[in-house]
Parts: C-alpha cells; sequence; structure tokens
C-alpha cells in the first residue's frame, strides 16, 4: 500500500512513521510536505505528531490551513482512511474532521511515559484486527493531550462507539491513575462519524520494533494496511 | 482602528493553569479570590474606517480560528 505522511513545519514524527511503514511493515510511504496540493495517489494518510508551526495559537491551529490539507478534506470526504498522531491528532480535530478538542494535560506536565490501552470497538479501519482483550503497550509525549468534547457531543461519540481507545491501567480498568492527561471518560483515540478518520494522542509508531520495548503499535498500522487490501480486493472483484 | 480579542476557556473546560496561578496568588497572600481563567489576549491593527466590515471579518475569523469553539469563548472590541 501507498502511504503519504505528511510533514508541517515542525513535525518530528514524519521520519519514524516512514521507518516504520517502509522498513518494519514493507509498505510504500512517502513524506508530503504541507504545501503540497495533492496526495500523489496515497491510499491513505497518516498526520504524525511533533510541533506544527511551533504549536502557535493552539496546537494544530495552522496546519489546517496548509494546502496539503484541503487535499486530505477531500481524500476524507471520499472514504479515504486519515490517521492522526499526537500533534495529528490536535490538527484533524482543529480542521473538524474529528470531533473534539485537545487542552492543556490537567497536572500540566509534558507526560512522556508508556501508557496501556484498550481498543473499543474492532468497528473500524485502523482497530479491525485488535480484540478488546489485547492491551496495547504505547509511549504517549504530550503537553496537551486532554481529550474535551461537550456532552452532547460526548453521548454521541458512546453512541455511534467512536472512541476507538481509552488510557487504562495493566488490568484493562480505565481508573483516574491510568489516565495521563485527565482526558475526558480516559479517551485516548477517537474517529470520525463515517470511521475512516482517526486520531490518538500515543505514538504507535515508536512502539513498532523490539529494539524500542514494545511492538503493539504496529498492530494499528496493520490493522490499516488489512482494511486497504481488503478493500482493494473488493474493488477488483 | 484595532481590535482586540480577548479568548477564554469555557466554563466546562478545566484550566489547571487558572487554578495553579489562583494557588500561586494564594500562597503571595492575595485574599478573596473566587477563580482565576487564562486565556489570550490579541491586537490586530486595522488599515481602514470600514468598522462593520472589519467587525463582521473579524468575528468570522474568531469564530473559524482565533478561538476554537469547542473550549474557547472569545471577545471582540474594535476602536
Amino acid at each position: 500500500m501507498n502511504f503519504a505522511v505528511l510533514q508541517f513545519p515542525g513535525s518530528n514524527c514524519d521520519q519514524d512513521c516512514v521507518q516504520v511503514l517502509r522498513n518494519v511493515l514493507g509498505q510504500s510511504a512517502h513524506l508530503r510536505w504541507h504545501k503540497e496540493k495533492s496526495l500523489g495517489g496515497a491510499d491513505a494518510v497518516i498526520v504524525p505528531g511533533g510541533f506544527s508551526y511551533g504549536d502557535h495559537l493552539r496546537t494544530g491551529a495552522i496546519a489546517r490551513f496548509s494546502p496539503v490539507m484541503q487535499a486530505v478534506r477531500t481524500f476524507a470526504a471520499q472514504g479515504g482512511p486519515v490517521l492522526g498522531i499526537c500533534n495529528g491528532f490536535q490538527i484533524l480535530c482543529e480542521a473538524g474532521l474529528l470531533p473534539g478538542a485537545l487542552v492543556r494535560n490537567r497536572s500540566l506536565q509534558f507526560r512522556c511515559e508508556h501508557v496501556y490501552l484498550k481498543t473499543l470497538t474492532s468497528d473500524s479501519p485502523f482497530t479491525q484486527g485488535i480484540s478488546g482483550d489485547q492491551l496495547l503497550r504505547v509511549p504517549v509525549a504530550h503537553g496537551e493531550g486532554c481529550y474535551f468534547a461537550d456532552a452532547a457531543t460526548l453521548a454521541q461519540l458512546n453512541t455511534n462507539r467512536q472512541i476507538l481507545w481509552r488510557y487504562v491501567n495493566a488490568r484493562g480498568e480505565a481508573d483516574e491513575h491510568a489516565n495521563p492527561n485527565g482526558s475526558l471518560e480516559n479517551i485516548a483515540g477517537v474517529c470520525s462519524e463515517h470511521r475512516n478518520v482517526a486520531g490518538l494522542m500515543p505514538h504507535p509508531e515508536r512502539a513498532s520494533e523490539a529494539i524500542l520495548g514494545s511492538t503493539d503499535g504496529r498492530h494499528i498500522f496493520e490493522s490499516l494496511i488489512q482494511w486497504l487490501t481488503s478493500r482493494k480486493a473488493i474493488q477488483a472483484a | 482602528m484595532k481590535a482586540k480579542i480577548i479568548v477564554t476557556p469555557k466554563k466546562a473546560v478545566v484550566d489547571p493553569q487558572g487554578k495553579t496561578v489562583q494557588q500561586a496568588l494564594e500562597q503571595m497572600g492575595c485574599q478573596g479570590i473566587a477563580a482565576v481563567h487564562v486565556g489570550k489576549y490579541l491586537e490586530v491593527e486595522l488599515v481602514g474606517h470600514d468598522l462593520p466590515a472589519a467587525r463582521q471579518q473579524l468575528e468570522e475569523a474568531c469564530h473559524r480560528f482565533l478561538s476554537n469553539p469547542v473550549i474557547e469563548d472569545y471577545k471582540l472590541e474594535i476602536e
């Protein structure tokens, strides 16, 4: 599959994503500079982490005006899968492609540590191969990852099963201690109403090689590759 | 003309910065503080004198960009 990994001024996880997709998972992956107006025929888009535009005004607020984001909007509207990681999640929320917003961690601390994620539904391109019992151990590294949405949006997210991942403890319980940033309902990642756009604060690309201490993050990319492969097979049939 | 824009966190959003500043104020001896909210202040210097047009344009900018309506409120004044 062909992945476009976006690159904004201040992105810093773009190369990590390319490394995992290309060298670990054997996919075709290319960087897309934010001034590009097309996605170069990509099958999926990754909006990587970092500090796009120096986090000025609000995290992700400026990046959404980059020309490449118009292409992402069109791609998403046509059902193309888009995954935002960390700053990428913040950008997708600011761009209105995902509900809610990410605000300052409740502790006011930059949190950099491994967390456990529980996958709540396999009904998305990013989670279809992951069972609820299989906790994912992946790192977070952010200062503004506290997920917020108003009560009506939160109810809708629950009803539509748009919450893909929650922060949990090693026993799989979503308690306060397991929540690194104060996110409402321990939310770590959500998807759009049409399920093809998703974002999460933890970094699966930093947990995809044994040398880095965990390979659990790989499941998210593998799920997406599997989803793309089946879609291609259906389209070809 | 000059536009003055104040962006503040919505009441429903937890404001840990405000709480921390409040605690520090109390530690330095300030009394009678019910709450502190930390926001942003923007000044936009404008060319021309068409107040209604400037207001319309900036209201949209505040709503779409300068504040995030999910988490923030804004107040716009043009003078």
